[in-house]
């Protein structure tokens, strides 16, 4: 039932991804422009570890798309939840976690197909990394974008006004990027930066992904990675299917 | 007949950072197969928290409730699967088309695919949306959105459906087509009716019986008829001097010096009809 019930809900939003595809485009744009204009700057720096400084700065890129895509997703609940398709659906019988991971794995194959076309295009602009290494990126991209738009989905089911969930979430996004080093390694941070950086998660995120783009699979950043990622997404998906089984807002 | 609905104490307190609201404090009804009952009262009376209850979407914070014999807090699911629900806002998609979400909606009711196509076509004579089945939802008139709402709602045949002012903004036209249409519901497939409604002309003509809820409790039920007699004074008493009269809004001899602030009067306690 849960299988059928999410595929169902998986189908319905994606057809509703497809029918903007303007706005499947667009989530790539900020990263892509990133990849152009910030990019060409990293390629003299002395970065660190091994590698070019594509290797380093696509892995950040990648996340980065999640958390600045995947985040805004409650958005969408906001308004179905005006519309009463929310309450529509949680009268049925289908299955609160389906509600949830129908949405949920829909961001994940969006922000993947976005990932693949800003991999594309750092081909182009010079990046260089094993075929391994780059599939290990788009799974965390996966489990990223699950995690934080379960989290997003949670949100936006809580508050009342998209004006109240844009600020939240900006809140959360902007210290996340910078104090997770998605741009630049925070191995180059002053101790007390690097030190508060750990207690970010995404950093373990990109530090893993950036072993793997350098094709370094068994390491210690791998395994951290993993398993916050991991975690974090259990955590996430926990939280959301209990605010779609009891939301009262 | 037996009670199809039956509720009692059924409450509802929200924690607030003001301190806890009771929006609902204890509401005892029962609505017997077949019926169709108008819930009534003033804004804020506790109408569509109560409705949340008993659809599942809220938990309650007191009492108990059955649905067709399923316990609310016990069966939620089963509850589910015997009720229709109608929120006041719909609940359709407006960039699908009437066709997706019937037959989605069908499939969420876990029928298979044909089955679920099938039943969207009969939905679609049933509430004669025939013609609009590949239109998108937001491209159709108010009436025929209401019909695509309540549609959506008897899917899976339920045997309690529950309207949230159905019929707030729908011009004079489409309103008697639905007060139609809930009639036909009741008559040919025995549905029993739970409806809110602000409007008193549409209680007087369609609802069997009121339930008129104040400050989270009934304060009155029975036939229109009934009400008029016991608290607008006669007969002849519009619904709207009885409302008023019951919820302690407007001149009524018997009931003003009783009624503002004070708790709720003898005269407006629930009275078994």
């Amino acid at each position: 039932m849960l299988l059928h019930d999410t595929a169902l809900l998986y189908g319905r939003y994606l057809r509703q991804s497809l029918r903007s595809r303007f706005a499947l485009l667009f989530g790539v744009l900020t990263p892509l422009l990133y990849l152009l204009f910030f990019g060409p700057l990293l390629t003299r720096l002395p970065l660190g570890g091994t590698g070019s400084s594509w290797q380093v700065l696509v892995p950040g890129l990648l996340l980065q798309l999640g958390l600045f895509g995947a985040l805004f997703a409650g958005f969408m609940v906001i308004v179905e939840k005006g519309q009463g398709v929310v309450e529509r659906m949680r009268v049925t019988p289908v299955s609160r976690l389906a509600l949830l991971l129908g949405r949920v794995l829909r961001d994940a194959t969006v922000f993947v197909f976005q990932a693949v076309l800003l991999v594309l295009a750092a081909l182009v602009m010079g990046l260089r990394a094993p075929l391994a290494g780059i599939f290990i990126g788009f799974a965390f991209v996966a489990l990223l974008t699950l995690s934080l738009a379960s989290l997003s989905y949670a949100l936006g089911m809580r508050v009342r006004t998209p004006q109240e969930f844009g600020p939240l979430i900006n809140m959360v996004s902007m210290p996340s990027m910078l104090l997770s080093g998605l741009m630049l390694p925070m191995t180059l941070a002053p101790a007390w930066l690097d030190v508060l950086s750990h207690f970010v998660p995404f950093r373990y995120l990109v530090d893993a992904v950036r072993d793997a783009y350098v094709g370094h699979y068994a390491t210690a950043h791998m395994l951290y990675g993993a398993l916050v990622a991991v975690g974090f997404a259990a955590l996430t998906v926990t939280v959301g299917t209990r605010v779609f089984r009891t939301a009262g807002a | 007949m037996a009670a199809v609905i039956s509720a009692a104490g059924l409450a509802r307190t929200f924690q607030t950072k003001a301190g806890p609201v009771e929006a609902v404090r204890g509401i005892d009804l029962a609505v017997r197969e077949g019926e169709i009952l108008g819930f009534l009262g003033p804004n804020g009376a506790g109408k569509t928290t109560t409705l949340r209850m008993l659809t599942t979407l809220l938990r309650p914070t007191g009492g108990a409730a059955t649905v067709a014999g399923h316990d609310l807090a016990a069966d939620p699911a089963g509850v589910r699967a015997v009720s229709g629900y109608v929120a006041q806002s719909g609940g359709v998609d407006p960039q699908i088309s009437v066709r997706e979400e019937l037959v989605t909606q069908g499939r969420m009711y876990r029928l298979s695919k044909s089955e679920a196509v099938t039943r969207a076509q009969e939905l679609a004579r049933e509430l004669d949306l025939g013609g609009f089945l590949d239109r998108k939802a937001g491209a159709l008139s108010g009436g025929q959105r209401r019909r695509l709402d309540i549609a959506m709602a008897l899917t899976h045949r339920p045997k309690v459906l529950f309207l949230d002012e159905p019929t707030t903004g729908l011009d004079p036209g489409s309103r008697a087509d639905l007060w139609d249409l809930v009639r036909r519901l009741r008559d040919e497939h025995g549905t029993t009716v739970f409806l809110t409604t602000h409007y008193l002309d549409e209680a007087d003509a369609l609802a069997d019986r009121l339930a008129i809820v104040d400050r989270g409790e009934v304060a009155a039920e029975g036939t229109p008829h009934a009400l008029k007699l016991r608290h607008g004074g006669s007969l002849d008493a519009t619904l709207q001097d009885t409302f008023l009269a019951i919820t302690g809004r407007g001149p009524s001899p018997s009931l003003e010096q009783t009624r503002p602030g004070g708790p709720p009067s003898a005269d407006s306690t629930p009275v078994a009809v």
